[in-house]
């Protein structure tokens, strides 16, 4: 599996935000885009999901399933959790789950897995803001979805967390997947650097 | 389907428990009925002249005012990038969102009627035919509603600006709501005729309205 | 949540344990007393036996303001003493008021189908009550819509003592409304010449209602009160984080966080 872009510009209010971008990534290879506030790393994640229409250049995917589009191959965590505070932990999970579909795998051992299973029946407005993260990495391993796109997943877990979810990105590569990671700090894991908007 | 089952039930789920808006929409609805007597006078037999058309505007303030964060609250937190994203097709998602909301804040004020009507003094017949009318057409006021939530999401303006741009468009269902309901309590126009144009325009609705939200979804992301 | 501030609660809870079986069962006594003689109260010459809706109707009117009047007090107490226990009442309170109000309502309508001939005439009095009722619903709504209830407290506590002062105004705009509209009430409830047969009744059966609003609203707290417990445990609980290296501690969490359920 390959994703590469090619000449892909990025306008966003009608300010040039990156222009000429190129960039590839192959099964098992994590790619972190880097580059000062502003360059233009969240859109560039947005783009590959298909929540923002390029300006210019194309984004493919080879070698995935073909009757899928590259956004419904792709997991994407964004700053927001996409969790609803008047639902259990559990219910949060078991709908994106549902709606999300395709091969699916125990819910309640994701949870365990992201230290999360104490908390299964409690509304998810008790939990914080670690833990909302850690929530939405479980929806990662209960759909299987072989590109990861994360924005700046880091953000708001401890060191057992950051340990944690290491592990969960070494194991999605190993099975053949595919990270793009928007980051400031280092990622933790073995990975490619794809710099944006010149030096820092 | 599950995906789509799973949306409805969780919207309705949303809805109904502590902070959910569902059942604050009928609060509206109550309120707004028992305000028009003291404006027009509290002589019964006027009251129940009007009462179809003020149990019909409060049908559709309430319904209106309640859609506001139909995809407000999804786009906040995020979860509307996951939808758009997801396997299934927007314009599917949103009819299920629609009909969640129907459900938890369109029902309540079908089931709530029949009490109003009591207040506005509508005879057994008259309550029916309000009821009835409001069960065909507040589909129709919901589904071309989202369509007014769906530009909120996109202007990232809420509220009146999506009351305005969305009262317009439901003149028709009132029009034929109130001349249906009327035709039933006194004629001498038959209640068949105004009765099936109000559900082909929910049947309308129900078609046009999805895909008039899931362009203005799409083409409004950023 | 702190002890100290739990010390007050557990004391309530304690004293009423205590009072609670003995309050309901005077409450029982007093409203079987009411209740046969309110059977037994001579029918009135002029509305027949349609005036034993009375001794239900009047009591629930009372108690509709009334509770109105707790609540202030107890939103007082929130705003200006700060006492613990003070939003568990107001908040137990207003679903309690609602219901009498609500019962109000239906008694008062029910009379007046055979003094109006339809179920509901705009009469000054019963319109009032109905706002009453609005206002009650609308409170209980704040109540809900807030997930944290120390937050809604106070917003419910400035809505209560607001309607307190409105409530007044609301009901001279409502007499003044319908003395513009009809000339006189349809209906006269009872005036002052109540006969000695249906006064003592009357009194009885309001008393009968005072003190069951006072052990239905003395039960109330104490369930507000272990709810907030509940939160507060299961606050506790999410706030602990259970790594795959501590499974074994993680089934004793969860039979813990079950018992707190089923409390």
């Amino acid at each position: 599996m390959q994703l590469s872009g090619s000449g892909i510009k990025c306008v966003r209010g009608g300010r040039e935000v990156f222009a000429g971008l190129d960039f590839a990534a192959a099964s098992g290879e994590a790619l972190a885009v880097v580059g000062r506030n502003g360059s233009g790393k969240t859109s560039l994640l947005r783009l590959i999901a298909g929540l923002l229409v390029p300006a210019g250049g194309t984004i493919a995917l080879s070698g995935g399933d073909a009757e899928l589009s590259l956004a419904e191959q792709c997991h994407y965590l964004g700053h927001r959790d996409a969790l609803k505070p008047a639902l259990s932990v559990a219910e949060n999970l078991a709908f994106w789950a549902d709606f999300l579909g395709g091969e699916r795998f125990d819910g309640a051992k994701s949870l365990a897995t992201v230290g999360l299973d104490h908390a299964a029946h409690l509304p998810a407005a008790f939990l914080s803001a670690g833990q909302r993260r850690r929530l939405s990495l479980a929806r990662l391993l209960t759909i299987r979805r072989p590109v990861w796109l994360l924005d700046e997943p880091t953000t708001a877990l401890d060191a057992a967390g950051l340990d944690m979810f290491c592990g969960l990105m070494r194991e999605h590569l190993g099975r053949g997947g595919m990270i793009i990671a928007a980051t400031h700090i280092p990622l933790g894991i073995e990975s490619r650097e794809l710099r944006i908007g010149g030096a820092v | 389907m599950t995906a789509l089952s799973a949306l409805v039930r969780r919207d309705v789920r949303i809805a109904l428990r502590v902070g959910g808006g569902a059942l604050i929409g009928v609060l509206f609805f109550l309120t707004v009925v028992v305000l028009m007597p003291f404006a027009v006078g509290p002589d019964l037999a006027l009251l129940s002249r009007l009462g179809p058309a003020i149990l019909w505007l409060g049908a559709l303030l309430a319904s209106l005012l309640t859609l506001d964060r139909l995809f407000m609250a999804d786009h906040e937190d995020g979860s509307l990038d996951l939808i758009t994203m997801s396997r299934t097709p927007l314009e599917l998602a949103c009819a299920a969102k629609a009909l969640a909301h129907w459900l938890a804040a369109g029902l309540p004020l079908i089931v709530a009627t029949p009490v109003l009507g009591l207040l506005l003094n509508l005879d057994m017949v008259a309550t029916g035919a309000v009821a009835l009318t409001l069960l065909a057409g507040t589909p129709a006021l919901t589904f071309t509603g989202m369509i007014g939530a769906a530009l909120a999401v996109t202007l990232h303006r809420g509220g009146l600006l999506m009351a305005v741009l969305v009262l317009p468009l439901s003149i028709p269902v009132l029009i034929f709501g109130v001349a249906a309901s009327q035709a039933a309590i006194i004629g001498p126009m038959s209640f068949g005729a105004p009765f099936s144009i109000l559900c082909a325009l929910s049947l309308v609705s129900l078609v046009i309205g999805p895909f008039a939200a899931a362009a203005s979804l799409r083409h409004g992301l950023d | 949540m702190t002890l100290i501030d739990l010390a007050n609660p557990s004391r309530f809870l304690a004293l009423t344990a205590r009072v609670l079986p003995w309050l309901a069962g005077a409450t029982v006594i007093l409203l079987a007393i009411g209740l046969y003689q309110s059977a037994f109260a001579p029918d009135d010459y002029q509305q027949g036996a349609t005036v034993k809706i009375m001794f239900i109707h009047v009591p629930n009117a009372w108690l509709s303001m009334f509770v109105w009047g707790v609540m202030s007090v107890a939103s007082l107490g929130t705003l200006v003493w700060r006492h613990p226990l003070a939003d568990v009442a107001a908040k137990a309170a207003a679903p309690i008021g609602a219901a009498f109000t609500f019962l109000a309502l239906l008694t008062g309508s029910l009379w007046g189908r055979p003094m109006w001939g339809t179920y509901w005439e705009w009469d000054a009095r019963l319109t009032s009550v109905l706002i009453l009722f609005l206002m009650y619903l609308g409170l209980m709504a704040l109540w809900r819509a807030v997930e944290d209830p120390s937050r809604a407290a106070r917003a419910a506590a400035v809505l209560t003592l607001v309607g307190a002062i409105n409530l007044p105004i609301i009901k001279f705009s409502v007499d003044w409304w319908n003395t513009l509209h009809q000339p006189a009430s349809v209906m006269r409830m009872g005036g002052s010449t109540l006969d000695k047969s249906f006064l003592i009744p009357l009194l009885v059966m309001a008393i009968a209602f005072t003190l069951l609003f006072v052990t239905l609203h003395l039960a109330a707290m104490r369930n507000e009160i272990l709810r907030r417990r509940v939160r507060s445990l299961q606050m506790m609980q999410a706030s602990r984080i259970a790594f795959s290296s501590e499974m074994g501690a993680g089934s004793r969490e969860e039979n813990a966080s079950k018992e707190a359920g089923a409390a």
